[in-house]
């Protein structure tokens, strides 16, 4: 568009205004580039270094070159294959119900004409408070003596110990998990409904659908476009979960919740092995940029063909 | 269900219709009984925080699970808000994201003007180089930032939470999609009457996407605000303490004191809160329009 304008000017002129935009552009550009340089790119490349030596943040320098040494022993190691597992195992509990709940959630406050604001705050509210507050609260709700062991047992139920028993841990950490962040999810999928047209649901219902047969004949297929961007961002944040079983229960009892990125905080600062922790670090993050790589190619082709 | 209501002698039009139309009544009435189950479910751990926070702390302890007390008390807010660092650690915490949040919009905003609306050479490398940074995960550097950090002696200082955090490709693209939105006749003019590419960006562009600045200011505000691992290693001094990071710090200082932790827990949340009840609109349309997580 600049250019078709500048045409008409002679070219001397065109090429000043050629090399004012470079410089424009660059300038622009520039606070960022060096803060992206400095604190992203640096710093990635840096743990890249580190990761082929023994470094170690109680002595100065990189220390001595190790080659794969770090990598091998990562990948060698029991703890970090079992904190690996951790996260994982963490993604799996909490990614389908994430998903489905706040799609059913959102699907039923679609057909309220009234009130939606209240289910909303209802749903978004904990996703504002920050982990600790979080943590807090739920350590509280958790005890023996707690809200949710004192329904459980007045239904008859014996209540798990929660976060003391190694095989419940997960399990209440996720189940707070989807207590915090259902909101985010919810308000995703409201937008996605709001994209389907009203006519839609108007028409099938003059041809005698029920509200089960168009939720599952429109409104479910219609969504698919926002279950993949809501699943695959899912994944991707339950992948970095760190903060809510530190808070709730450290990685234990006896590290049966650490996550992998716990795993390389205490190889890292409390160990003082820097250069294996940052080897872990590059391990973890191959696993984060295939599930990247596979959302941005799947995100294309239906961008494509849509 | 249809059946039973097709009958009934009130109903003014033909059958099947006003049987279909009871039932997607009924259902939605389905639906409302559902949301208020879980909505009860979602707001009892919150409702549950305040109550106990306003029972006096005796009565805690000898009855935990009981929701009405005939004292309520702000005893324990008194408490936290005077004999704790919670003042400070506020004052932190606001200074740190405000900054964040006011940087974050000048450098993004100059960077996503620049992919948008300026050609030069090498923009498509720096928008892919850009983009490439979406994959990094700030969790991946924290080994190699925090040695960074101690070698520049800003650990314990403000600039290791605010400078980590200002480039933000999210931030970046939500600028420059916003930018290329406007119509191109508004740079094209302004060239021709001799105006400078940064006067285009200042005083033409920006004052033209303010939406585009409320989503990235709120959005940075309340990830500084929440933001846990990285202040965790880098602000170990109470002094120097976030929110998040003081309070998980003082967890066990307050021991058996149930209302003063739940008083703290109440306190952390509610400035997000108070900027969440403000802003729900934005909000809202800020995550539907971006997905930024």
């Amino acid at each position: 568009m600049t250019t078709t304008t500048l045409a008409a000017l002679p070219r001397t002129e065109e090429q000043t205004a050629r090399g004012d935009e470079a410089r424009a552009g660059w300038g622009l550009l520039a606070p960022f580039a060096v803060l992206y340089l400095l604190f992203l790119i640096g710093p990635a490349l840096y743990g890249l270094v580190l990761s082929f030596f023994d470094a170690s943040s109680v002595r100065t320098g990189l220390g001595s070159f190790a080659g794969f040494g770090n990598y091998a022993e990562a990948l060698g190691s029991s703890d970090f294959w079992s904190s690996m597992w951790h996260t994982v195992l963490f993604t799996l509990l909490t990614t389908p119900p994430l998903v489905i709940v706040a799609m059913g959630l959102a699907m039923l406050a679609d057909r309220l004409k009234h009130g939606r604001w209240f289910f909303r705050l209802a749903f978004f509210a904990p996703y504002v408070v920050p982990a600790t507050c979080v943590a807090l609260v739920f350590t509280w709700m958790y005890t023996p003596t707690g809200l949710y062991s004192s329904w459980l047992t007045s239904v008859g139920l014996t209540a798990p110990a929660w976060l003391a028993d190694p095989n419940w841990a997960m399990i209440s950490v996720a189940l707070m998990t989807v207590w915090w962040t259902i909101g985010f999810n919810f308000v995703l999928y409201l937008a996605g409904l709001q994209e389907i047209p009203q006519e839609l649901y108007e028409a099938s219902a003059v041809d005698g659908a029920s509200p089960l047969a168009q939720l599952r004949r429109i409104t479910v297929p219609l969504l698919g476009r926002t279950t993949l961007l809501v699943t695959m961002l899912q994944i991707l944040a339950s992948l970095k979960v760190f903060d809510q079983i530190y808070l709730l229960t450290s990685g234990g009892p006896n590290y049966a919740t650490r996550p992998v990125i716990e795993y390389i905080y205490d190889v890292g600062f409390t160990d003082f092995r820097t250069g294996y922790g940052a080897a872990a670090s590059m391990l973890y993050f191959v696993v984060i940029l295939a599930v990247s790589v596979v959302w941005f190619v799947a995100n294309r082709r239906l961008g494509r063909r849509s | 269900m249809a059946t039973l209501t097709a009958t009934r002698p009130e109903t003014r039009s033909s059958g099947t219709g006003v049987g279909i139309r009871n039932r997607h009544r009924y259902f939605t009435a389905f639906c409302v009984s559902v949301l208020v189950v879980f909505a009860a479910v979602w707001l009892v751990p919150l409702l549950w925080a305040v109550d106990t926070s306003i029972r006096p702390e005796g009565e805690v302890t000898t009855d935990p699970t009981a929701w009405f007390t005939s004292h309520p008390t702000l005893d324990a807010y008194r408490h936290v808000l005077s004999a704790g660092r919670l003042p400070a650690w506020y004052l932190n915490s606001f200074l740190v994201a405000a900054l964040t949040a006011a940087l974050t919009v000048v450098v993004c905003s100059m960077a996503g003007f620049a992919v948008a609306r300026v050609r030069f050479r090498g923009r498509r490398a720096a928008t892919g180089l850009i983009l490439a940074g979406l994959m990094i995960p700030p969790q991946v550097l924290i080994m190699p930032q925090f040695q960074e950090f101690a070698g520049l002696h800003l650990l314990n200082t403000y600039w290791a939470l605010v400078l980590p955090a200002l480039p933000t490709p999210v931030a970046v693209f939500v600028f420059a999609s916003f930018f290329s939105g406007l119509p191109g006749e508004l740079v094209e003019s302004a060239r021709l009457d001799g105006a400078g590419w940064f006067r285009i960006y200042s005083r033409i562009m920006m004052p033209l996407c303010r939406p585009a600045v409320s989503a990235v200011v709120i959005f940075t505000f309340v990830w500084s605000w929440n933001s846990f691992l990285w202040p965790l290693l880098v602000m170990t001094s109470t002094d120097t303490m976030t929110i998040p990071v003081g309070l998980s710090v003082v967890q066990d200082a307050y021991g058996i004191h149930q209302a003063q932790v739940m008083a703290s827990a109440v306190l952390g949340a509610l400035p997000l809160f108070l900027v969440f009840l403000l802003f729900q609109r934005r909000i809202v349309a800020g995550i539907a329009n971006t997905g930024i997580k």
